[in-house]
Parts: C-alpha cells; sequence; structure tokens
C-alpha cells in the first residue's frame, strides 16, 4: 500500500520544515518528503493550498472508558480524536477502576486493542484510587506500558508523597503530570474568585489554590532533579512560577488548554455550563499571560483536557453541573484561530505545541514526519471557516465552550499509519 | 405611539435592567399601592392568568408578599413547596418547568438555594419567569422594594447615600440592591467584617468598609441585612453577640448618625443580633412599609412580565 | 396620517363643555351628591373644566376623581404600545352618589365598560352617567351616553383626535384618516 500527498505545505518542525512538497508513504511508515515525487501509488491525495502537519498528540483525554461509557468510549473518543486531527491521545487515569494497577491497565489495553481507532497511550495513577493516600506500584504500571502517572482530577496534597512519586517517576523514567490545586484554597469554587464569582453569587476558585501548588511541586521536582509536567496551565502566575523555573534549568514543562488562550471568565456570567471547567476560565491578564506564555515557549503544549459529560450533567444548575469540555474535535481550529491567524504562533509553533512537544515530553515516537516515521498525519485547509455546531460532534458528549462559534481551520484528511481515517 | 419600555418576559435580576427599566417598574408599583388602599382590594388585570409560587428554599414572607400580590391582581396562585414537589425524587429543574408549562400556568415565581437557576429556568421555558431570591445571586423585587420605600421617604435616589450592613458575601439583597442602587445613582457604601466582604465590590459600583460608624455616618438610609448564622458551614462568622457588639444597630450608634436615617430590614429580623428591638421597632425604622410596600412592587413586576410575554407570543404568531 | 376635518374650535368646544354643564344640572336637579370622575388621561381634564362649568353656573364645586381603567382593559395584549398604569385618584367615597363619568371619545364602549368595572370596585353610586365630548359609532358593546357634546359620523379607518389645552397646546376637535 502506497499513498503519496502532493503539494501541500508540509510542516515538520523536528526536521524544521516548513515548504510545499510531497509525501510517500509506504507500509504505513513515511518513506520520502521530497519536492516533484514521482513514484506510481495506491493512492494520491492532492493537498495543494492545503497544509501537512504531523497528527496531533493530544496528552491530555478523559476517554472515560472504563467505567463512563455514557460519557465517551475508548471506541467514540478516538473517532472524535481522528475527527480533530488528533492520532494519539493521553487517556488521562481518573477511570473507574482507576489506572492504579497492572491489572486495570491490561483491562483497558484490552478495550484499546478491540476498538480503539486512534493511538491510545496510557497514563496511570500515582496513588491508588487517585486518593492521595498510598503510592500506586509505579513500576508495575510502567512495566505494564503506562507512558505517564497522573492523579488528575486531584492533587497529591502530602508534600511526602509527592517527592516519593518524584523519585519513582525519575528512576523509572516515567514523566509525573501534576494536576495542580490546592483543594482546601479552591474550596469547592466552581469559577474565577473575583468580580465575576461576587456577581454570578458563586463559590470562587482562587488562583493562589492553582500557583502555590505548581509552586511546590515545581520546587520538589527542582529538589530532586525530577522531570514534571504541569497540566492545564490558566493564570499568569503559574506562567510566570514556571518560565523562572525553565531558566534555572528546571526540568518543567507544561501544558495548557485551548479555553485558556480564547476564553475568559465573562463567558461564564449567562451561568452557560459549557463554560465551567477546572481550574475555571481567568480573566483577561491571564488569557494574554497564556497567549505569551506559548510564543515565548514558556508553554511548550497544546491538550484538549478533552472531559465529555452526558447533557443530564450539564443542563442543570451550575453549581451542581460537572466540570470540564469536550475539546478533541475543536482544538487545532480554535489554536488556528485565535494564535495562528493573529500571527501569535507560526504554523510549525502549532505542530511543536500540538505534536512535536506532547510527543518528546512523553517519550513517545511521534509527532514527526521524519523518514521512517509512523505515518501520521492531518492535512488541514487552514483558511476555511466552519461553524461549530452541537450535532456535528462525534464524541459522546457536546459540552463544547464553543457551540456556534465559526472557527478557521477544517481538517480535511487524517491519516493513521499511512490509512486515510 | 411610545416605545415599550418593559420588553422582558422575565425578571432575574436588576444588573442587567437599565435604569430606565428600574424606574419604570418603580412608577407602575405607584399606581399598584393605590389599589391597595381600597375597600376592594382587587383589580382584574391577571384574570385568568396562573401564577405558580415554586419554592425550593423555605420563605414565608417573600411567598406570602408574591401570593397577595398575584391575587389583588386576580391572578390564581398555585403554591409548590419543595417538600411536597417531585423534586426530592430527582426530577430536574428543567423537567419540572417543562411540567408547569404544560399546565398552561402564565408565570414561574422561583425561590432557588442555586445562583443562575432562575436564569437557567427561563431559558427553558416560554412562561415568564420571576426570580424570588436565587442561592448567592439576586432578589430583584426585594431591591426594588427597598427602592421603592426609599424614594418614598426620601423623595429621590440620585445622590442619596445608602449603606447596606451584614453578610455581604452570601446576600443576594446586597448584591440586588448594589446594582439597583447605582444604576439609579445613589451612593452605595457596604459594611462587615473583612471575610464577609467579597472580591471585587468596589467594580460593582460600591465603597467598602469594616467600620459599622464609618457606614452610618453620613448615610440618608441603612440597609440592615439578616445575619444568617444557620447557614455557616464553615464556622467562620463572628459569634452572634460578638456581631451585635461590632455590627449591630443601636440607639447610641444612631446618635452619631443623621437624625432622619431611614432603617431598612429585609426580614426576618434577629433581633439583638442585627439591631436592637427598640432600632427595630423606632421611628426612623420603615420595616413594615417595605412589607406593604412589597406587595405593590411585585404586582407591578408580575403586571408587566405577564403584558410583555403577551406581546412576544403574540409578535411570534403573527410571523 | 392625514387630518381630514376640524369638527370643533376652541370655542365651539367650550360651548359644548357648558352645554354638557347645564344638561347634568339640569337632569340631577343641582349639585347635590354630584361627582366627576374623569378616565385618564383626557377625560381628567374635560371633568375638570365641566366642574368649572358648574362653579360657573351654580357657584358649587363639585369633587372631581381621576380613574385609570388599565388594569380593567379587556384589550392589553391588541395594542401595539404599552398601556402604561397610571394612579386613580379618587378622594371621595361614591357611595349613594351621582357619579358622571367623563371621557373624550365614546367609541367601541369598552373604554367604559372598563371604567364601570372600575367604579364599582369604588362603591355603590345612586346612578352612574356617562358624558363625552364626541361620540364617534361603531358601539361593540350596549353603552349609551347621556351627555354628548357632539355626535361625529366617523369611518373605522379614521380616527377622532381630541386636543386639549393642558395635553396638547391647544383646543381642538380633528377627524385623521389612516393612511391606507
Amino acid at each position: 500500500m502506497k499513498l503519496l500527498i502532493k503539494s501541500g505545505r508540509v510542516i515538520d518542525p523536528a526536521n524544521k520544515l516548513d515548504e510545499v512538497c510531497d509525501i510517500l508513504i509506504e507500509s504505513g511508515k513515511i518513506s520520502k518528503v521530497a519536492k516533484n515525487i514521482k513514484a506510481a501509488a495506491d493512492k494520491t491525495i492532492d493537498a495543494a493550498g492545503k497544509i501537512v502537519l504531523p497528527g496531533l498528540v493530544d496528552m491530555h483525554v478523559h476517554l472515560r472508558e472504563p467505567g463512563r461509557e455514557d460519557k465517551e468510549t475508548v471506541s467514540s473518543g478516538t473517532k472524535a480524536a481522528l475527527k480533530g486531527g488528533v492520532t494519539s491521545v493521553l487517556a488521562m487515569p481518573n477511570t473507574n477502576p482507576a489506572m492504579d494497577s497492572t491489572e486495570n491497565i491490561k483491562l483497558l489495553q484490552k478495550i484499546i486493542k478491540d476498538s480503539a481507532k486512534a493511538d491510545v497511550f496510557i497514563c496511570g495513577a500515582i496513588t491508588k484510587g487517585r486518593l492521595g493516600q498510598e503510592l500506586s506500584d509505579i513500576k508495575a504500571l510502567k512495566k505494564q506500558g503506562a507512558v505517564a502517572i497522573s492523579d488528575d482530577g486531584a492533587s497529591v496534597d502530602s508534600d511526602k508523597l509527592m517527592e516519593e512519586a518524584l523519585k519513582l517517576s525519575r528512576d523509572e523514567g516515567l514523566i509525573l503530570i501534576s494536576h495542580a490545586e490546592d483543594k482546601a484554597l479552591s474550596n469547592k469554587g466552581v469559577v474565577n474568585l473575583g468580580l465575576t464569582s461576587t456577581r454570578l453569587g458563586l463559590k470562587g476558585i482562587s488562583k493562589e489554590s492553582e500557583y502555590k501548588r505548581v509552586a511546590r511541586d515545581v520546587e520538589l521536582a527542582e529538589k530532586l532533579k525530577s522531570p514534571i509536567h504541569i497540566a492545564h496551565v490558566s493564570c499568569k502566575e503559574s506562567v510566570e512560577i514556571i518560565a523562572k523555573a525553565k531558566k534555572r534549568g528546571a526540568k518543567v514543562t507544561c501544558e495548557t488548554a485551548p479555553h485558556y488562550f480564547s476564553l475568559t471568565e465573562e463567558a461564564v456570567l449567562n451561568y452557560d455550563t459549557n463554560m465551567k471547567m477546572n481550574p475555571p476560565l481567568r480573566g483577561k491578564e491571564d488569557l494574554e499571560a497564556i497567549r505569551q506564555g506559548l510564543k515565548n515557549g514558556t508553554i511548550d503544549a497544546i491538550a484538549s483536557d478533552h472531559a465529555p459529560h452526558t447533557e443530564n450533567e450539564k443542563d442543570i444548575e451550575f453549581e451542581r453541573a460537572e466540570f470540564g469540555v469536550t475539546g478533541l474535535e475543536t482544538e487545532l481550529a480554535v489554536a488556528i484561530t485565535e494564535l495562528v491567524d493573529t500571527g501569535l504562533l507560526s504554523l510549525s509553533g502549532l505542530a511543536e505545541k500540538m505534536s512535536l512537544n506532547p510527543a518528546k515530553i512523553l517519550k513517545i515516537n511521534k509527532g514527526t514526519l521524519s523518514v521512517g516515521a509512523p505515518a501520521d498525519l492531518v492535512i488541514v485547509d487552514p483558511d476555511k471557516e466552519w461553524l461549530v455546531e452541537k450535532s456535528a460532534f462525534v464524541s459522546k458528549s457536546k459540552n463544547s465552550p464553543f457551540l456556534q462559534r465559526t472557527l478557521k481551520g477544517v481538517v480535511e484528511y487524517t491519516i493513521k499509519n499511512g490509512i486515510h481515517c | 405611539m411610545n416605545e415599550l419600555i418593559w420588553k422582558r418576559k422575565d425578571l432575574l435580576g436588576l444588573e442587567d435592567l437599565s435604569r430606565e427599566e428600574i424606574e419604570f417598574i418603580l412608577s407602575t408599583a405607584e399606581s399598584f399601592k393605590e389599589v391597595s388602599s381600597r375597600e376592594i382590594k382587587k383589580v382584574p388585570a391577571l384574570r385568568g392568568k396562573t401564577v405558580v409560587n415554586l419554592f425550593y428554599e423555605p420563605s414565608t414572607r417573600t411567598r406570602v408578599s408574591f401570593e397577595v400580590a398575584a391575587k389583588r391582581l386576580s391572578a390564581d396562585v398555585i403554591n409548590i413547596a419543595t417538600e411536597t414537589s417531585s423534586v426530592k425524587k430527582g426530577e430536574t429543574l428543567i423537567d419540572t418547568g417543562r411540567n408547569i408549562e404544560a399546565l398552561k400556568a402564565d408565570i414561574i415565581v422561583m425561590r432557588h438555594n442555586y445562583s443562575g437557576a432562575a436564569a437557567m429556568l427561563a431559558r427553558h421555558v416560554n412562561l415568564s419567569v420571576v426570580n424570588a431570591g436565587d442561592g448567592w445571586h439576586e432578589h430583584p423585587t426585594q431591591a426594588l422594594l427597598d427602592i421603592f420605600t426609599l424614594k418614598e421617604k426620601l423623595g429621590k435616589i440620585e445622590g442619596i447615600k445608602v449603606s447596606i450592613i451584614g453578610d455581604i458575601a452570601h446576600s443576594r439583597v446586597a448584591r440586588s440592591n448594589i446594582w439597583g442602587l447605582t444604576k439609579l445613582g445613589a451612593k452605595v457604601t457596604v459594611c462587615a467584617p473583612k471575610m464577609l466582604i467579597p472580591p471585587g465590590i468596589e467594580e460593582m459600583g460600591a465603597q467598602v468598609t469594616d467600620d459599622v460608624d464609618e457606614a452610618l455616618h453620613n448615610a440618608d438610609a441603612v440597609n440592615v441585612l439578616r445575619m444568617q448564622f444557620e447557614r455557616d458551614e464553615s464556622n467562620a462568622f463572628p459569634q452572634q453577640l460578638e456581631y451585635f457588639k461590632n455590627y449591630g444597630i443601636t440607639e447610641e450608634r444612631l446618635e452619631k448618625a443623621k437624625k432622619n436615617i431611614v432603617i431598612m430590614h429585609p426580614g426576618p429580623i434577629n433581633r439583638g443580633i442585627e439591631m436592637s428591638s427598640e432600632v427595630a421597632d423606632g421611628a426612623n425604622s420603615v420595616i413594615l412599609e417595605q412589607v406593604t410596600n412589597g406587595i405593590a412592587v411585585r404586582m407591578s413586576v408580575l403586571f408587566l412580565v405577564a403584558q410583555a410575554n403577551e406581546h412576544i407570543k403574540k409578535d411570534e404568531t403573527a410571523d | 396620517m392625514k387630518e381630514k376635518a376640524k369638527i370643533l374650535d376652541s370655542e365651539a368646544l367650550n360651548r359644548s363643555l357648558m352645554r354638557i354643564a347645564h344638561e347634568i344640572l339640569e337632569k340631577n336637579k343641582g349639585t347635590a351628591e354630584l361627582c366627576l370622575i374623569g378616565i385618564r388621561n383626557r377625560g381628567v381634564y374635560l371633568a375638570q373644566r365641566l366642574a368649572e362649568c358648574i362653579k360657573k353656573i351654580e357657584g358649587q364645586d363639585v369633587p372631581v376623581g381621576a380613574l385609570d381603567i388599565t388594569l380593567y382593559r379587556d384589550d392589553l395584549t391588541m395594542i401595539s404600545q404599552q398601556p402604561v398604569v397610571h394612579k386613580t385618584e379618587i378622594s371621595f367615597g361614591i357611595d349613594d352618589k351621582f357619579v358622571i363619568l367623563v371621557d373624550d371619545v365614546l367609541y367601541t364602549g369598552r373604554t367604559i365598560r372598563a371604567a364601570l368595572d372600575a367604579l364599582i370596585d369604588f362603591g355603590r353610586p345612586k346612578a352612574i352617567q356617562l358624558a363625552v365630548l364626541v361620540d364617534r359609532g361603531h358601539r361593540e358593546l350596549p353603552v349609551r351616553a347621556d351627555f354628548v357634546g357632539k355626535n361625529i359620523p366617523t369611518a373605522k379607518n379614521e380616527t377622532v383626535e381630541v386636543r386639549l389645552k393642558e395635553t396638547d397646546g391647544q383646543d381642538e376637535v380633528v377627524i385623521v384618516s389612516k393612511d391606507e
């Protein structure tokens, strides 16, 4: 099986490539990237006027299976991923059961083997049941195939336990992903603390609850010379703390989500539960800090924090509604609209944040169009606009904060292992 | 032809309203106040309409006030309280709303313990929704009756100084009053222990102090909020006696205030906690007039939303 | 809107009011137990003027009240403009009184129906009589005026506008035809 992609603008930051050329794919791998490839192919795709990116690697996805198959399954979630140009996802461990043991990971691996449409990498849980009490057998998780560990949705409150976890992850060569939130400070809040929470009469989540925990985690990791990755950075202070740590040479990386560089707390003012997530949408200066952090490299990656919920869990009183929004199907277009179109990031910069860097952080062989690499790529019309409509989602859940927004950038082809999906 | 001033099918809060809309409700309420002074305190304006009081929180005075207001407009009133409804069986608010709509009711007056509940309900039903208090968010008719009473007592709102004293952080009455009063040009000061002042109050247009004597100084009126000690989950509130010592309104404190300062309280009063009995029953207190005015204001609101909704429905059929 | 004809000028209007005042006094045999209640808006000013006429004739003050019938209307949703609720101001009891209800134009009769409902809520008068400046016909209810300034046959697409000094700066009655 040979696939030839003709005349697309090929963006491959790993090889510092940004030019119009052809890509030949053989047996699921990239076999040649050059101008005017003359080869007999089984299928040729004309990508003139389009851009060709390495398939996106989304390092923060809640696939909900096993446990909450009504919200999403490995099958529906990976279908949604492919629709959004995402060919690899990191499945977060807050499933039921949590990914805190070899057995549970085996269970998920079986589901993946049977039903995944895209590559699913597994994030193990730092602590048993993600309860922050007792460490999981991190060595065993790694052995069973986990590529990262996290208690996402919860933070490890105990400094001592966190130190232990960082040591183990360092020794095992597994990245630890920190959900940085001091729940004593976020105090059952539901929106950003400040004028917005006061106007709405809702409990606020302070920025402090995030950045103080970021500071602690960065400090511990630095002390132990462990790499650490901070998930879903939402506020200015967190960006500043991470920027300083990076300057000092700490092995810290971080991600943000599309909603944090495109929406502010203003969006919550009519109690739209699709704007409810944790951390919450913040203020204008936070949004600006996130954008600058993406531009200057403080923020390494963009991940969707795809958090599907059923309508029953969202179409209720704001305080009762679940936290989280879906993102796999919109993240690339939001990034093109908000970051590339505004000149904040080049297309190459975009491919770094959404493909190359996450692959590097997770140490997985993805995110490039190098010869010999798996042929995971996405062909995008960067200028075409589309309206985000509920009915068009392939994810089981429709809780997108971008509903009814017009976005730029349409995924025309997602190619996984050389096969058009 | 006069422009339609009131076009809303719902009253959800005062934050969204323009100065003109607030003034229109108040001037309409003046006409309704006269109705309550008649021997036959009833007009047929909402004859054949059904008002449903949907109360998810116990409240006697607000519910009764709305009930009296609706009855004086000749509407039929149905009271649904959380104990007797299907809420406890897990029906969602939207389903409840749609069921009430299917009964062909015209107005839902809702009290709910979650902020934003009224706004959510209003988005999902075509009938009118009047917010009778949602969480800590807003309690628009209470603020309207407070402002109505102030206007009656002081002759105007523009330029007057009003201090709101008490648990601002958890008070929908405070929020609605801040929006309403500042829109009409009053100068508002809120006063509470620092931990009971939520962030962003200054940006809403009010000044902040934790010194009750400063709040009373030069004020034309003071609105004293009920301290809801029963809601203090974290036991963070000051002790009741300590609160009275530091923030309670007493005759001694009022000696330093303007002689004819207007004293308001949304009720029910905790005597000896927020204010002394002497103050509550004293010459400056307008607490019972607030209750009387509440009927007029709520009649005005019920009438206006019903009328606007008829126009909306008519326009829809015309399209 | 096109002004078609002037029916009454200032002088004619005042002559009509004076005549109605005489008729009221004649029918009710003086001012005993008499009161005037005008329907907002222009009816109130006409009632005040009738009271002045009566004072000129009899030297007696007759109480005047103002009635707002917005809350008694049966057409709240049919009119395109927003009916603004005004105050009803009747500072005297109407039990056992002869009430002269005053309005500017009598047309379908629905305003009068509403006004009668409203009045009944205020008490039990001995009699209610109706005085109008203009009767333009087209009744939809069995209502008849006791005192009429002028009968003006009109077409349905015409309206009669009563303009008064107090509200419009000058006294006149004109027929206006709506553009087709």
